[in-house]
């Protein structure tokens, strides 16, 4: 097999279109697991009964079974169950958001957890109400310390975004997939989606180590 | 000095406190009047700190009542009723009262001055403005007026430890609760601590709870001292009285154990 070079920088375009498609569903995935894992790590801490268990229970369950499965299962099921009818971009992002969400809940917790117990007693001892301690104290010297597992999680989910493939997102691999497809040639496609990401995922685990080493360690 | 029928500014009244089958306080009464300083002592583990906890409201009791200026703050009226405080009451008395840590626990994300300022905006309602002068003359008081802008982990002890009462007094408390505040300084920042806590008890009328192993200190600042062993007064004196004439068997043997020590 040769690579043909005129064939790769044909097929680039198409790729990096695929690749716009990638950084955005791991941006708006990370942002939706970021967020949506602080929501979870809060009402959990609230303890409120049953609730507290459901939203146990369904964390374990996405911890527990194949992104792949719940991507079909948001994509296959919804529909016809519920009514809930989303494009297969938007499908790709709230399953990508919802699966790392509950992997960044446990982050944010233990987060959480590693503030000293003398920062809520000294903020009730200065009667600042639940919420302002939470927004003043807690969650400045929380998240901070998260900050290198978040951005962890969300390398994990760029590399996972050709998972949707199967519900036909057109994200990097699958464009270069389709780039091959046309005359029958993968080298190239590949080796050019295979380049990118490592381009990409590379330093930004670089980026997360210098952060791991600046904040302290939960 | 404080009459009788003026209601006391801290009363305890058959205070029990248990951790699980743990008794730690078993029927602590005691009355503090408005302005007096009483320093608590005893031998570690037996209750002090959970004392101030309790007035904190950082701890509830198992049982018994505590009041604060004459109003219930373990409990509340409802229909006629004493019922144990819910969180909003508590939140409603807690303002009156503020306490100093051993750690300091200053705020390490915010700078010195906002240590000082948050509450008075978030809780008092003052402006940042207003709050922003409260801060910086007790900053002066505290002797640390150049280091406003500073965070936290640029300080030695002693300077964290003055802003945490910089912070406290920010909020104008009848009651400040002083928990071993110099017991994790350096011995050289102690007097300097104890000094500014002495100028401070002079010059206002704030009633001071106070657990301290520093002995002279006590005995200069102190109205009263309370001898503590296993969760119960056992002796409870003016200092010139309890440090040179201590009345009880356990009070000797402790305060010779602490002179021994220091
Ligand atoms: N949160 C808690 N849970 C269980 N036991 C506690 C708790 N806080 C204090 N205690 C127990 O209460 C007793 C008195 O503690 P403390 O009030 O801290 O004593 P002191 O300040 O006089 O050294 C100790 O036996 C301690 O173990
Ligand atoms: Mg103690």
């Amino acid at each position: 097999m040769t690579w043909d070079w005129q064939f790769a920088a044909n097929s680039v375009p198409l790729i990096l279109q695929g690749l716009l498609v990638t950084l955005q569903i791991t941006v708006l995935g990370s942002l939706v697991a970021y967020t949506l894992g602080l929501v979870f790590a809060l009402v959990r801490r609230a303890r409120i009964p049953v609730v507290d268990q459901l939203l146990f229970l369904f964390i374990e369950f996405v911890r527990s079974t194949p992104l792949l499965v719940q991507i079909f299962v948001l994509y296959y099921v919804f529909p016809s169950a519920f009514g809930i009818r989303m494009s297969a971009f938007v499908t790709g992002v709230i399953a990508i958001g919802v699966h790392y969400a509950c992997y960044t809940s446990e982050v944010y917790r233990a987060g959480i957890d590693a503030v000293p117990k003398g920062q809520w007693e000294a903020a009730t001892a200065l009667s600042l109400p639940r919420r302002r301690v939470w927004t003043s104290v807690i969650l400045p010297q929380a998240v901070p310390r998260v900050l290198p597992a978040l951005g962890n999680y969300t390398i994990s989910m760029f590399k996972e975004t050709p998972l949707l493939l199967a519900i036909g997102v057109v994200d990097l691999v699958n464009a270069a997939k389709a780039a091959g497809n046309e005359s029958y040639r993968f080298v190239e496609v590949y080796t050019i989606a295979g380049l990118l990401f490592l381009l990409l995922s590379y330093p930004a685990s670089l980026l997360v180590r210098r952060l791991e080493r600046r904040v302290e360690p939960v | 000095m404080s009459n009788q029928s003026d209601p006391p500014m801290i009363r305890f009244d058959n205070v029990v406190k248990r951790f699980g089958d743990n008794t730690v306080l078993d029927g602590f009464t005691c009355r503090m009047a408005p302005g007096e300083f009483v320093t608590l002592i005893g031998p570690s583990g037996s209750g002090k700190t959970t004392i101030l906890r309790l007035v904190m409201t950082l701890e509830r009791v198992t049982d018994g009542l505590i009041e604060i200026d004459g109003s219930p703050l373990s409990h509340m009226h409802r229909g006629g009723k004493l019922v144990p405080a819910d969180e909003k009451h508590l939140a409603g008395v807690r303002t009156r009262i503020g306490m100093v840590f051993q750690q300091f626990n200053l705020f390490p994300n915010m700078t010195v001055l906002r240590n000082i300022t948050e509450a008075p905006v978030r809780v008092l309602g003052l402006t940042p403005a207003e709050a922003d002068e409260r801060a910086r003359d007790l900053l002066d008081l505290v002797g640390l007026a150049d280091k406003a802008d500073e965070h936290p982990s640029r300080l030695s002890g002693g300077q964290q430890q003055r802003v945490a009462i910089a912070r406290a007094l920010a909020m104008r408390p009848d009651v400040l609760l002083l928990d071993e505040v110099t017991s994790a300084l350096d011995p050289e920042l102690v007097a300097g601590v104890l000094g500014l806590l002495g100028h401070i008890a002079d010059t206002t009328d704030i009633t001071f709870l106070c657990v301290t192993h520093e002995m002279g200190f006590a005995r200069d600042v102190s109205d009263r001292v309370l001898m503590f062993d296993h969760g119960r007064v056992i002796e409870d004196a003016p200092p010139e009285r309890l440090f040179t004439d201590p009345r009880e068997e356990r009070t000797r043997e402790f305060l010779q154990a602490v002179v021994g020590r220091t």
